[in-house]
């Protein structure tokens, strides 16, 4: 019966920690997602300490050895230790992928929030966000770099660009919800701007999504430059990447297999990590389902 | 007397895995066959719940620990999940508040009330198609051949909830259990469905068990009620009785809160200064369009109407009746067509949004929902202070004012510091109050502000209103669908319906003397308007 006006719940104690050690342990495959992901983190940022042989050194004497102590993943066809030039390449490959998901990510926000709140500005953003989308990500990425050459940063952007329509049209469809909302008109009978308005009432309601679609967006740009390198669009081929070793070890594939087979591997355990932290992630934030886990 | 038809033993239902968190507390209930029972109750009272664990359709976190529901004698707690499909629609049925979601959007409605009797019955399917031609005139459809091909979305919610019911009967079960079926509607509709209902409970024997929170309805269709609060049966009476002699403290509470049909005794004028106007304001919708002229929809038209400082003005209509429009027109949340609209002695109709900002101080909005109102994310105190600071003022002084609002709206002043969830929708209706009152404003628009609130806490909401009022002198616009409420607080009313003014005077004229055939129509669908709550007596008993 009671409005219960003067006594209230206790307070919020959870802090982000506590919610980031509750993700990542929120399941057997996720901890050993968190694990793997973290060995290959680790493995890039210390190659220089952990990596037996120059991954750029021509060895001509040992071309195509299989796996052995000297060289624990066997040498490919210059002679030069695949094991050493696979975590060398994850340097790349990670940095490419995070990167992405930054740019992708900062750029479709801004968009979005734009497109979203300003009317007359949709149509517009949205209509060259559509022809964007309806060119194939790879095809886009090959034109990108052959018309300014091969460097890490071109790389980037060529991978990027195709990835910032979907940021755009996630962002303005969480806005053109969270504009309708009482609190957000009560805030324009409260005088705000547009400004406060989309960074204090729009913006945080964008947070969850993004943080997901920024885990899809690194697994597929690390896929993405892969692909490129395989295909001869990359960076150029002395700084190895996960996917120019691949690209290289093809022709000799008979030979030693596993030139191809291991940054294979290392590749897919890696896309399918950052895919799994990212459900798990999605879960903790999707509402419904943190309610199952508070139920549980 | 003849056999119980539903009879409920001491049932608790609880969280599933943990037994002290129980929702609904050792409920016993029974009804005989062609009864109507209601049961009342705020949110949170477990009336939803009992109906649930009726139908076997408790939600998987739920789980029943003790007791038990017999229909006819069979336990539905332990019956297995075949027989409850075959108990349902032939012996139990049930119909839902909202009528758009509990219907397939993409299949025709005919062919969904058809369904029931394909899976329950062996009939042909040219006798199936009858019977269902013939239950859909039974519920009163008009041409049932055309409609019986329509879409959902081409139908009324009325005739929805017409179609809801006719799937509900179609098997002619013994009990029809009703969750809130009439909330949804408009007060027009809902009287018609209630006497539908009460029609087919006749023809078919078929007992009700109706779940309500509104005592006006409990008044027009119950035999006999059940009053629960959390969880727990208060009482079971005869509505008769239980409207007359209420036996707990909590019914007499909950009655107490009922507002009253009949208009509040006029306030002297106290001040002849108007802080709203507007005149002749217009908003119509589409029209435009680049190839071809799109439907226009006038959703307001030529609506005058004027507040005086400390008066209340009531908007009342149905859904549709362009009362909210008008609200946001005033607001400047959605640009008027056409018009004037004078607040603090200014035209704000035409102002850009930068030449609005500093006359957004004299009037302020609350809205219909407390939970939605209030951004999750940010602290209350934030949320108050929010249009003070955009005025300049800073923060330290905002945040004292804030204190000092939630003192004057009831709550405790430590409440800066919270976020939203912590409260109520009672509270945090109080918080949306102090948030507006923040910016010190002449002219409060309340935009349904106590429709979504339990009545108990909508008659506190209420008298906050009508307090600060007195203490602030705040010109009050008060749009809501309730005749009751509008009653109780308005000085002056306008009905509105298809987005013109049908009917504007002063709340004793116009609530108890209507002039127009619509607000008579619209004063007599309202329910329990026979009923004095407060005063535990029908109207006519009165001196």
């Amino acid at each position: 019966m009671s409005d219960q006006t003067t006594t209230l719940a206790p307070r919020d104690t959870v802090t982000l920690f506590a919610r980031v050690g509750g993700i990542v342990t929120s399941g057997p495959v996720v901890i050993v997602a968190t694990v793997l992901l973290t060995i290959v983190v680790l493995a890039a940022i210390l190659a220089p300490w952990i990596v037996p042989h120059d991954p750029v050194r021509l060895t001509p004497s040992v071309r195509l050895k299989p796996p052995s102590e000297v060289h624990w993943l066997g040498t490919d066809a210059f002679g030069r230790d695949l094991f050493s030039r696979i975590v060398y390449g994850g340097r790349i490959s990670l940095v490419v992928g995070v990167g992405a998901a930054i740019f992708a990510v900062a750029v479709g926000l801004v968009l979005g929030l734009l497109a979203g709140y300003i009317r007359w500005l949709d149509a517009v953003l949205m209509r060259m966000v559509d022809g964007l989308m309806a060119i194939p990500n790879i095809l886009l990425a090959i034109a990108i770099v052959s018309l300014w050459g091969a460097s890490l940063w071109t790389v980037l952007v060529a991978i990027t660009i195709p990835e910032v329509p979907r940021v755009v049209r996630l962002v303005r469809s969480v806005v053109l919800s969270a504009r309708e909302e009482p609190y957000v008109e009560a805030a324009i009978a409260a005088g705000s701007s547009t400004l406060l308005i989309m960074r204090r009432h729009l913006l945080p309601n964008t947070i969850a999504p993004l943080i997901i679609q920024g885990t899809y967006i690194c697994a597929s740009a690390i896929l993405t430059e892969a692909i490129l390198s395989f295909l001869g669009a990359g960076i150029n081929p002395e700084t190895p990447s996960w996917g120019n070793i691949m690209a290289e070890g093809r022709i000799y594939f008979q030979i030693n297999p596993g030139i191809v087979l291991w940054p294979g591997l290392v590749v897919s355990v890696a896309i399918l990590s950052i895919n799994l932290l990212g459900d798990a992630v999605r879960d903790a934030l999707d509402p419904r389902m943190a309610q199952r886990g508070i139920e549980r | 007397m003849s056999e119980t038809l539903l009879e409920i033993n001491d049932l608790r239902i609880a969280l599933e895995g943990r037994p002290d968190q129980q929702v609904v507390k050792g409920l016993n209930l029974k009804i005989e066959p062609g009864q109507t029972m209601c049961l009342v109750g705020e949110s949170g009272s477990g009336k939803s719940l009992t109906a649930l664990a009726t139908m076997g359709l408790l939600p998987k976190v739920l789980q029943p620990i003790s007791g038990q529901i017999l229909l006819k004698g069979e336990d539905m707690l332990t019956s297995n999940p075949n027989r409850m499909r075959a108990l349902r629609a032939t012996s139990m049925s049930m119909i839902f508040q909202e009528p758009m979601t509990a219907l397939n959007p993409v299949a025709r409605v005919g062919q969904q009330i058809e369904e029931v009797l394909e899976f329950h019955s062996d009939l042909s399917q040219s006798e199936q198609r009858k019977r269902v031609l013939e239950m859909m005139e039974a519920v009163h459809l008009p041409d049932v051949e055309k409609l019986y091909k329509s879409y959902p979305h081409q139908l009324s919610g009325g005739q929805r909830q017409r179609i809801m019911i006719a799937m509900a009967l179609i098997m002619r079960p013994q009990l029809l259990i009703a969750d809130e079926p009439t909330t949804a509607l408009d007060v027009t509709t809902q009287a018609q469905i209630l006497t539908l209902i009460r029609e087919l409970r006749e023809q078919q024997g078929s007992a009700v068990l109706f779940i309500t929170h509104d005592m006006g309805v409990v008044s027009e269709i119950a035999d006999d009620v059940t009053v629960l609060k959390l969880g727990e049966v208060m009482e079971t009476q005869a509505v008769d009785a239980l409207l007359r002699r209420p036996q707990t403290d909590y019914t007499r509470d909950l009655l107490r809160s009922v507002p009253s049909q009949v208009p509040r005794m006029a306030r002297a004028e106290q001040s002849d200064q108007i802080v709203l106007a507007t005149d002749n304001l217009c908003k119509t919708y589409g029209g435009g369009g680049l190839f071809k002229k799109a439907r226009e929809v006038k959703a307001a038209q030529d609506v005058t109407l004027s507040l005086n400082k400390g008066r209340t003005l009531g908007i009342v209509g149905e859904s549709g009746s362009g009362k909210s429009t008008v609200a946001r027109c005033i607001m400047r949340l959605i640009d008027p067509t056409s018009g004037v609209i004078t607040v603090g002695g200014k035209d704000i109709a035409t102002l850009t949004q930068k030449e609005l900002k500093p006359q957004r101080k004299n009037i302020q909005i609350v809205f219909q929902d407390p939970m939605r109102s209030l951004n999750p994310r940010i602290e209350v105190g934030e949320s108050i202070i929010e249009g003070p600071l955009n005025f300049g003022v800073s923060h330290s002084d905002a945040m004292k004012r804030a204190r000092e609002l939630l003192d004057l709206v009831g709550l405790p002043a430590s409440a800066v510091d919270r976020f939203p969830h912590q409260f109520s929708g009672g509270q945090r209706q109080r918080i949306a109050i102090a948030r507006a009152l923040a910016m010190d404003p002449d002219v409060l628009v309340a935009d349904e502000a106590v429709s979504a609130l339990d009545v108990s806490v909508q008659a506190q909401v209420l008298d906050l209103l009508a307090d600060l009022q007195k203490r602030l002198g705040l010109g009050i616009l008060f749009i809501t669908h309730d005749l009751g409420v509008a009653a109780q607080i308005c000085d002056d009313v306008v009905v509105m319906q298809h987005g013109r003014i049908v009917e504007y005077g002063p709340a004793g004229t116009v609530l108890g003397s209507p002039q127009q055939e619509y607000t008579k129509a619209l004063i007599a669908a309202a329910p329990g308007r026979h009923w004095d709550f407060a005063n535990f007596r029908p109207f006519a008993e009165a001196g």
